[in-house]
This record gives structure tokens, sequence and C-alpha cells, in this order.
């Protein structure tokens, strides 16, 4: 009980096909993404945060203990101050969307409210939607109806269990801006259960891998995509995270440049003011390697860089590169072949060569 | 024919008893009904057969027990004594009572139904939105089984109103007091009065057929609880 700040989960939960065990110590700010399989025990934890399971263990946020049965401590979910928002929106039926999202405020005394009626609609754009039953609502609009009622509850954590799971990608894609929205303008931590890297990236601080109701890995999101050694590199869309600076713009070629400690990766034109944070997703597989020297070709963003390791990726033709530009890891996936004709090997200083790059946020 | 004045006093007695028995048997089958639905007790097997035994035991035999237990010598009838009720045999208050035993399963099971068609999830959030468990029945799960509440209350009251064996066994035929339609058309028939026993058969015909298109109304293909 030293540490009176972050997420401390100590649950032990035995499952059908396996008992959930961790130990996790998570910070107390910012998206903590449960990334895993499915069937891993995500959204069994989420349950046990929340006091819907109840495990063996302790459960404290941010110096609030929820459960901790050394204590004989074990709060009803209803006596937790969170908010959750299940997978499909589990909006009560014999209300209107205005009354579902009364449901949960009402019960806040107006002294704890801190997120405001007019914020929450507005967060999640749907003014529009009130006056109407649950029944008229497209999957989108309930996901967003649920995840505002959760927020009108001035949780103190948020937990999201795959939101968008049962959503289709147009859906998704109309959902995610108002998820970021949350994490850039609220300090209300959330715990956001995801299978899909993708959604990972985009959100989360900080990641959990999951496995078989263990914890394989904790840290940093872009610490654990960027690790050889993780299962996530053996993915197809195996990705590193970099977080960059808008350094300024070049009109003449409507290009932005976007800086690093490794360098400055140039994109196309985007209506960003110099000095905005803006967070890029490296694919390993646009990623090339080039020895040093003049190597002239039609891409734009080519780094120095140091080669610090190798691992294997999904295909046996290809491995994966783990690259250091200036202190930011990088991935690249390039085949075996390659890798011995240009004779890589730890250490080597060589240019990485980026073919393309998504701006997440 | 005309309904006689004795006709009109037993349809008047019968919606009494049905009303009184209908409210009281919401209020008692909605518990039973909630701990069936979600408990995980092994005692529920036991406790839904009993609740269930009405259905498939003969009318006479329930009311041969219920007289017996109610009776001078029975538990319930020195216990109703002790507490200066008297005895309930042959009085409206004892057809009240051995109406609910013998209409129970038929309140208990379409609430019981609804409930557990209605899963863990709308409780669930509920806690989530910090609702407590009382505040959650109320707010949630009543209106969410609205549709099991008013089949669970017609068919209650029907069937109340169509019984006969209880009432023959605890209620005698006493005119005003427990002399229901179903003993109104009993003594007509034993009087050889068929033209008087055809119209208050007619009503409860028409009746029964009314009560059932209702429900199959309101509640569509589920409405008498059956399998889902």
């Amino acid at each position: 009980m030293n540490d009176a700040t972050g997420i401390q989960l100590q649950c032990r939960l035995p499952l059908a096909d396996f008992t959930l065990e961790v130990d996790l110590h998570l910070p107390g700010r910012g998206v903590t993404a449960l990334f895993g399989p499915s069937g891993s025990g995500k959204t069994s934890l989420l349950r046990c945060v929340a006091g819907l399971a109840r495990p063996a263990g302790r459960v404290e946020i941010n110096g609030e203990c929820w459960q901790d049965d050394a204590r004989r401590v074990f709060l009803p979910t209803h006596l937790r101050p969170l908010g959750y928002v299940f997978q499909e929106a589990s909006l009560f039926a014999h209300l209107s969307v205005r009354a579902n999202l009364e449901f949960g405020l009402k019960r806040i005394p107006a002294a704890e409210r801190k997120v405001g009626w007019e914020a929450a609609v507005e967060l999640l754009g749907i003014s529009h939607l009130l006056d109407r039953g649950t029944a008229a609502l497209s999957g989108g609009e309930r996901q967003r109806v649920a995840i505002a009622r959760a927020l009108l509850t001035s949780p103190q954590l948020l937990l999201m269990d795959e939101p968008l799971a049962a959503l289709d990608s147009r859906r998704k894609q109309e959902i995610l801006p108002y998820l970021e929205r949350l994490h850039d303008e609220l300090a209300t931590p959330i715990l956001y259960v995801s299978h899909s890297p993708d959604e990972v990236a985009r959100l989360a601080d900080h990641m959990v891998l999951l496995e078989q109701g263990r914890v394989v890995a904790s840290g940093p999101t872009a610490e654990l995509l960027a690790r050889l050694d993780l299962p996530l590199a053996l993915d197809e869309d195996a990705a590193v995270l970099v977080d960059t600076q808008v350094v300024g713009h070049d009109e003449d070629y409507q290009l932005t440049r976007l800086g690093f400690p490794g360098g400055v990766i140039k994109v196309t034109r985007k209506a960003l003011d110099v000095g905005k944070r803006a967070r890029l997703k490296i694919q390993a597989r646009d990623v090339s390697i080039a020895l040093t020297g003049e190597n002239r070709s039609s891409i734009v963003n080519r780094l120095p860089a140091r080669i610090v390791g190798f691992g294997d990726a999904a295909h046996p033709a290809q491995c994966l590169v783990r690259l250091d530009a200036g202190g930011t890891p990088l991935l690249a996936r390039i085949t075996r072949l390659s890798k011995d004709q240009l004779e890589l090997r730890e250490g080597l200083p060589v240019v990485a060569q980026i073919k393309s790059v998504a701006l997440l946020a | 024919m005309e309904l006689t004045p004795e006709d009109w006093s037993a349809v008047r007695l019968t919606l009494e008893l049905s009303t009184v028995v209908t409210v009281l048997l919401l209020i008692i089958g909605t518990p039973i009904a909630w701990w069936l639905a979600r408990t995980r007790s092994r005692l529920r097997g036991v406790i839904g057969a009993v609740v269930s035994l009405p259905i498939v035991l003969p009318p006479t035999v329930l009311g041969f027990y219920l007289l017996v237990l109610m009776g001078p010598q029975g538990a319930v009838g020195r216990f109703t004594e002790a507490l200066g009720i008297g005895r309930l045999p042959f009085t409206f208050t004892g057809l009240v009572v051995a109406s609910i035993i013998y209409s129970l399963p038929f309140v208990v099971q379409p609430i019981q139904n609804a409930f557990m068609a209605m899963g863990e999830r709308p409780l669930e959030v509920a806690a989530t939105l910090r609702a407590s468990p009382l505040a959650t029945f109320f707010t949630v799960a009543l209106p969410l089984a609205r549709p099991g509440f008013i089949t669970a209350a017609i068919l209650g009251f029907a069937h109340t109103v169509g019984e006969f064996g209880v009432v023959l066994m605890i209620g005698g035929n006493i005119p005003d007091k427990t002399r229901v339609i179903s003993m109104q058309i009993y003594n007509h028939v034993e009087a050889m009065e068929y033209g008087q026993a055809h119209g208050l058969a007619a009503c409860l015909l028409a009746f029964s057929f009314i009560v059932l298109l209702g429900l199959y109304a309101v509640g569509g293909r589920n409405a008498l609880g059956g399998s889902r």
C-alpha cells in the first residue's frame, strides 16, 4: 500500500478452461488496452474490476479500495464509481434515449457531477437523438448513447468491453474519433478491452497482453508493439507507433513535416498547427532497409537507423528487423534472402525507407 | 333468459373473489417468480415443483387437504383460531386463500419466464449505473417484464373465475358468501333448470374466449408462457 496512485489489480478467478490470474499495476490515467485473442480472459478481468464477477484478490483504483480480501472489503458494483460500456450497447429498451442517459446521472449527487449533460451529449454527438426510443437507433448511435450514459455518472474509471466489436467497419470509423476525443478531453482513466491491433494502436497509451488468463506483457503501447518476442510481432499488421510533433509545412509540395528524435517524416499536407502532437503508425511491411550510401529512390522518408535485433515473422520466408532511429524503435519486415544478401547484422548502420505511414490522432 | 338475482349475486361474488385473488397473487407471486428465475439454490427444483403442483393435482385433492389443514384439527385452523380470525372453511376468506394456492402457478410461471427472458445484462447495466438492487428491480426488471405481468394477471383472474372443485370442497355453496358462478351453474343443473344453467355457462364461455383472444393479442405466441 505504499503507492496510492494507479490501478492495482490482483485477481484470481477460475474460468471454464483456465484460471484468470493477474497481478497488474497500471497507470492511473490515460487509456490502457487489455489486448489478447478471444477467450483470453479480457472481459472476465474487466468484470472483476467492476465487481460483476467476484475474484479472489484486491482491486484498488487511484488509492480507493474496491476489493481487498485481506481486509474483507468487497464493494458491490453499484457502489463503485465506474462507468461500463458493454460490447453490445445495452440500452434499456423501456426508456427513451434521454431517460437512458438520466438513469445513471440522477443517482449522482450534484456535487459529484464532473461531466455535464451538455458536454457528454456534445462529445458523443447525440443531441438529435434525445427524444427517440432506443429501437430506432443504429448500432453506432446506440453505442454512442451507451458511452454518454456511462460518462454522465462521472466515473473515476471507465471500463469499455470491445465497444466497437459489434459494429461494421464504417460504424467503427464513425465512433473512433469520439473515443479519441474521450482520451484527449477527459482525465478519467479508461480500461479498454480489444482484440484489434488497429484500435489499440490508435487509442491506447499502455497495454496489457493477455493469454489464457495470464499477463504476457504489460507496458507502454509503443514499447510493446516494437518488441520482437511478443506474438504481436507475428501479426500480419505488425506495426510501431511513433510520437511526433508538427515542425512545419512545405507549401510547394503540399507536405507536412513531422519531427521526432529519429529525424523528420514527411506526410501529405495536414491541417495541423505547428507544435501539435501527432501519433504515427508505421507498419513493418511498409519499411524496407537500404545500406548506407547513395541509393536514389522515390521513397521520401529515409531515416538513418541502426539494427538492434532480429525476430521471426509469420511466414518462414520473412523476418522482422528491429531498428533504432535516434532512440525510437522501428520494425521492418524483409525477406530472409535480403537479410543474408545485404549481410545485415546487429549494430549495422542502415537507412530505413518508409513507404507509408498512418496518422492516428 | 333473464339472470335471476341469485345468478347476479354469484356473478358479483365471482368477480370480487377473482379481483382480490389476482391482486394478492401478483404481490405474492412476483418474489417467488424472481427467486425461481435467478436462484442457483438446490431448493429451486423442489420449490418450483411445489408451486406447479396445482397444475396437475385434481382440484378436489387440493381442496380436501386445504379443508383438513384449515379445519379445527388442522395446523392452519388452530393458528387462525388462535389469532381470533376463526375458521376459514366455508368463508369468503377461506375461498381467497384456497384460490391463491390453486392459481399460483398460472401467475408465477409467466412472470418467471419474463424475468428469465430478460437475462442478467439489464440488471448488470443498472448496477454499473449506480442503481441499488432494489431500485434495479423496480425501475428495470418490473418494466421489462411487463408483458409477463399482463399475462399473469389475466391467467390468474380467468383461472379463479373458472374454478369449481376447490370451491366445492372448501367453500361449500353458501349464497352471497361462497356461491360463485360455477357453483350456481351446478345448482341449476341439479335442479334441472337447464335454461338458467345455459345463461351462466354461455357467459363463462364468452368470457374465457375473450380472455384468450386478449392474451394472444398482448403476448403473441409466448402468451401462455410456453417453451421459447
